[in-house]
């Protein structure tokens, strides 16, 4: 399926796993029901992801994150956004492996994803065919800045802005 | 009142580049109806039976004169000349094109205007007490508050796809006339007992719809400072865990009153520990900044009474009706708070025309500091006028067809559009409050009654807020006509309460009637001095559930 | 676009939104050319058997596809004095326009060609 990160067109490395059975998939994204089980049959070499559904608890997954490269999230339908304050949270534990918005996402939430702390989304064709890259990275860009403070770069946060405004308004002054 | 900095100015500008940009893709095909209606939804237009509707956020419900005058010019270069005051402050044009949407945004960004989250499932454009500022019964004014929301909630990477709208109310007085327990988070400045600083009393699981709830109190004192990471902790909490799998059941008060608002607040909390609150909040530089836009105007220093108002009682009683009826005590000696009635016998309540705007806004410059409030009675309020000079404001105002006296008494009914207009009504509202009207028509009569809150929605989603009216209306279809369903003893005050169904639905043509008993009974049974709803309280149900039982039979 | 299993009772006429301005309009042949719109209730195409219900129907999908219509769906009327007229009051009022303003909408002639502008 079709994978974009912030910058555009990306290169899938992950493999999807029959069930449990990882063999010697470099890069595995398993199922979130036998992630247990797969964990057990990892090789030192290998590297497990899992697609997790977007209604599972944050304390059911954070036991497993130091184990994980990857933790994928489901959006069953764009408009529900659970997936977004689930990435919020494996952030705030600290997760620096990649995580991944899964499912019929469109473009103009891109920033959004982006700003919670998803690096990737995997589109299904037909969303992609509709919505081609260009779109994506034009809705990206689409604020040049907002109000939320704690989202994404601070330089791109309007209360930060204002505030070094005001900083270098007093230091001009002096 | 704020005025946007060179951030607000962009974010609206980019605001309005984003939504042409959708429009252009949903005519290209790149969106599909299904992925394009919560996009035009969250930027306020909807479709409703005969065109597009478009409703145009008025935070907190505050305007200037320029504003005004700009969606006067709307209504009349996109739409029809008249537009509709909403129940949430808000304004609505009934036949915009979608093609001259992106145009309209430009124009209302002209004058730091937008739709942003006027619709759709996300936190609605955020609503306050309309008399905020000028009030007697004010610990604080709740606009810097709701102003701070504002800003913090528009197009929030987490909470733009929650599990259904979203609605905070503020209110920084005594009595409440926000109706913030009918939301689903309502925030009430109080002054802490021991420190005496001000802090926020947080109810949530408030709303009406199908299910109507009354919200309950979360944290009895939230330091101001606090706020922005406490409402992040409640949202987190409710777009994780609200409800999705039926859209009826998808609203906070839903998810609290399921697992009880102690466990709602404990998740609430144990989430509010978890996070880091100077990166969250504003800052108090901030925070100062916002609430500067908010000091009083500069006030004349005048006698609390003035002869000329007296004068002009004496000489003409329909303008001390008037000035009775539609004013009350402002904080400032020698001012008051003039609400403007949109609800003249005859009318669709909260509709004004082009014209009629231009005229308020025009008296709002001359009289009133430039500044107008928009009430979720559907009203309009001039906050700051001299009392010497509501005579003059009483004779424009005639002028305009907009000297109505009957603010809170029974023809000051709330109407949402219903089936005139909503696709999603089941039944028609505004021809039933020209009925009521016409038959209170007489002046003196009404203020016989006394304050009585008739609200009337024409379907169960509740934007006539009937739940919360001292008589409640609600339209219905039962067997292939329309049907009306009567509540009694709803109270959308600080003492909330949920109306109770009186009897069976009437037929339209039924319902004044219905009516005209109920008041008969409470003009029989009551005290002296007492009010509709105090005698609703002290009597019980009972006598006018028997009188509507007669009319009901009468009607069989 | 409902399935034929849901269609509402015969005759019946499909109406819609145009997609650019709001409006609604109705399935209409004009002459003997092919199915289009038009704003004028008076003149919708009613549907009185199943196979022109069914050409109703394709040309609804076909027009949502194009991105020309929104909201289309069928509606079942009653005719009255040789017009169709919607049996629910609803849809009743997506011919006329809102009742309490009788200076608008199509009940004042807006959208419709032969009627006198209100």
């Amino acid at each position: 399926m079709p994978l974009l990160d912030r910058n555009g067109s990306a290169e899938e490395r992950w493999t999807r796993s029959e069930g449990a059975a990882i063999g010697n998939i470099p890069a595995a994204l398993v199922p979130w029901e036998v992630l247990v089980e797969a964990l057990d049959t990892q090789e030192p070499a290998q590297v497990i992801g899992v697609l997790i559904p977007n209604n599972i608890a944050f304390a059911a997954l954070a036991p497993f994150l130091p184990r994980l490269a990857l933790v994928a999230i489901a959006f069953p339908a764009y408009s529900d956004g659970r997936g977004f304050s689930l990435a919020r949270q494996i952030r705030r534990a600290g997760f620096a492996g990649e995580i991944r918005a899964s499912g019929p996402l469109i473009a103009d939430q891109f920033a959004y994803a982006l700003s919670c702390g998803f690096d990737t989304i995997e589109l299904p064709e037909a969303n992609a065919a509709r919505q081609p890259v260009p779109q994506w990275l034009h809705a990206r860009d689409s604020f040049s800045a907002t109000y939320q403070r704690g989202y994404g770069e601070s330089s791109r946060n309007v209360l930060d802005q204002r505030r070094a405004a005001r900083a270098a308004a007093l230091i001009a002054a002096e | 009142m704020y005025r946007y900095d060179e951030f607000d100015e962009r974010f609206v500008r980019e605001r309005v580049a984003q939504f042409t940009d959708q429009v252009a893709r949903r005519l290209d095909g790149s969106l599909t109806e299904d992925e394009f209606k919560p996009l035009r939804l969250k930027n306020g237009v909807y479709l409703q039976l005969h065109a597009y509707m478009l409703r145009i956020a008025v935070p907190y419900g505050t305007l200037n004169s320029r504003q005004l005058r700009q969606l006067a010019l709307i209504g009349e270069r996109y739409d029809r000349g008249y537009g509709h005051f909403t129940t949430r402050q808000n304004l609505q044009f009934n036949w915009p094109k979608l093609r001259d949407v992106p145009a309209i945004l430009g124009l209302l960004a002209d004058v730091e205007m937008h739709c942003i989250q006027t619709s759709g499932n996300c936190i609605r454009n955020v609503t306050a007490d309309h008399f905020a500022g000028v009030a007697q019964d004010e610990i604080e004014d709740p606009r810097p508050t709701a102003e701070l929301i504002r800003q913090w909630s528009s197009a929030h990477p987490e909470f733009s796809y929650l599990p259904r709208k979203f609605k905070i109310a503020v209110t920084g007085a005594e009595a409440d006339r926000a109706v913030i327990k009918a939301h689903d988070i309502g925030l009430r400045l109080r002054r802490h007992p021991d420190t005496h600083e001000t802090c926020y009393e947080i109810s949530v699981g408030g709303g009406l719809g199908r299910t109507p709830m009354i919200g309950k109190v979360v944290r009895d004192y939230l330091p101001k400072k606090d706020l922005l990471a406490y409402l992040e902790a409640i949202m987190r909490v409710y777009n994780l865990e609200g409800r999705r799998d039926n859209k009826y059941k998808a609203r906070v008060k839903i998810l609290v009153h399921e697992i009880g608002a102690e466990e709602f607040t404990r998740r609430v909390e144990a989430e509010f520990a978890l996070l880091d609150g100077p990166s969250i909040n504003a800052d108090p530089e901030e925070v100062a900044r916002i609430a500067a836009y908010f000091a009083p105007p500069r006030y004349e220093t005048l006698p609390a009474v003035s002869n000329t108002l007296e004068a002009a009682k004496a000489a003409n009683p329909a303008f001390a009706r008037w000035v009775e009826v539609n004013t009350i005590p402002h904080k400032a000696p020698g001012y008051t708070a003039l609400t403007i009635s949109l609800k003249p016998t005859g009318q669709a309540p909260g509709d004004a025309t082009s014209e009629q705007m231009r005229r308020v806004a025009d008296l709002a410059e001359r009289y009133s500091f430039d500044e107008l409030r928009v009430t979720h009675a559907q009203n309009l309020v001039l906050p700051h006028v001299r009392l010497r000079d509501l005579f003059a404001i009483w004779k424009e105002l005639g002028e305009a067809g907009l000297a109505t006296a009957n603010v809170g008494l029974v023809t000051d009914i709330i109407s949402c559009p219903g089936l005139d207009y909503c696709a999603l009504a089941t039944a028609r509202s505004i021809p039933i409050a020209q009925a009521i009207q016409s038959r209170f028509a007489d002046e003196a009569r009404q203020r016989e009654i006394g304050p009585l809150g008739i609200k009337i929605s024409g379907c169960i989603n509740a934007c006539g807020h009937h739940h919360v009216g001292h008589i409640g209306i609600l339209g219905l279809e039962k067997r292939g006509i329309e049907s009306y369903q009567i509540t009694l003893g709803g109270d959308a005050t600080e003492n909330a309460a949920i109306g109770e169904i009186l009897g069976p639905g009437l037929a339209a043509e039924e319902v004044p009637d219905a009516i005209e008993r109920i008041v008969g009974v409470y003009l029989a049974a009551r005290s002296e001095g007492e009010s509709f709803i105090d005698n609703v309280r002290r009597i019980g149900l009972a006598p006018f559930k028997a009188a509507f039982q007669e009319t009901a039979r009468a009607a069989a | 676009m409902a399935a034929a299993a849901k269609r509402v009772p015969l005759p019946a006429i499909l109406l819609a939104n145009d997609l650019l301005d709001g409006d609604v309009v109705f399935a209409f042949i004009d002459g003997a050319g092919p199915l289009a719109w038009t704003r004028d209730p008076a003149l919708a195409l009613v549907a009185a058997d199943d196979t022109a219900a069914e050409k109703l129907e394709a040309f609804a999908a076909a027009e949502l596809r194009d991105n020309k219509v929104v909201d289309a769906y069928l509606v079942d009327v009653a005719i009255e004095s040789g017009s169709p007229v919607p049996r629910h009051f609803r849809e009743r009022f997506k011919t006329l326009g809102p009742s309490n303003r009788p200076d608008l909408g199509k009940q004042a002639g807006e959208g419709i060609a032969s009627a006198p502008k209100g």
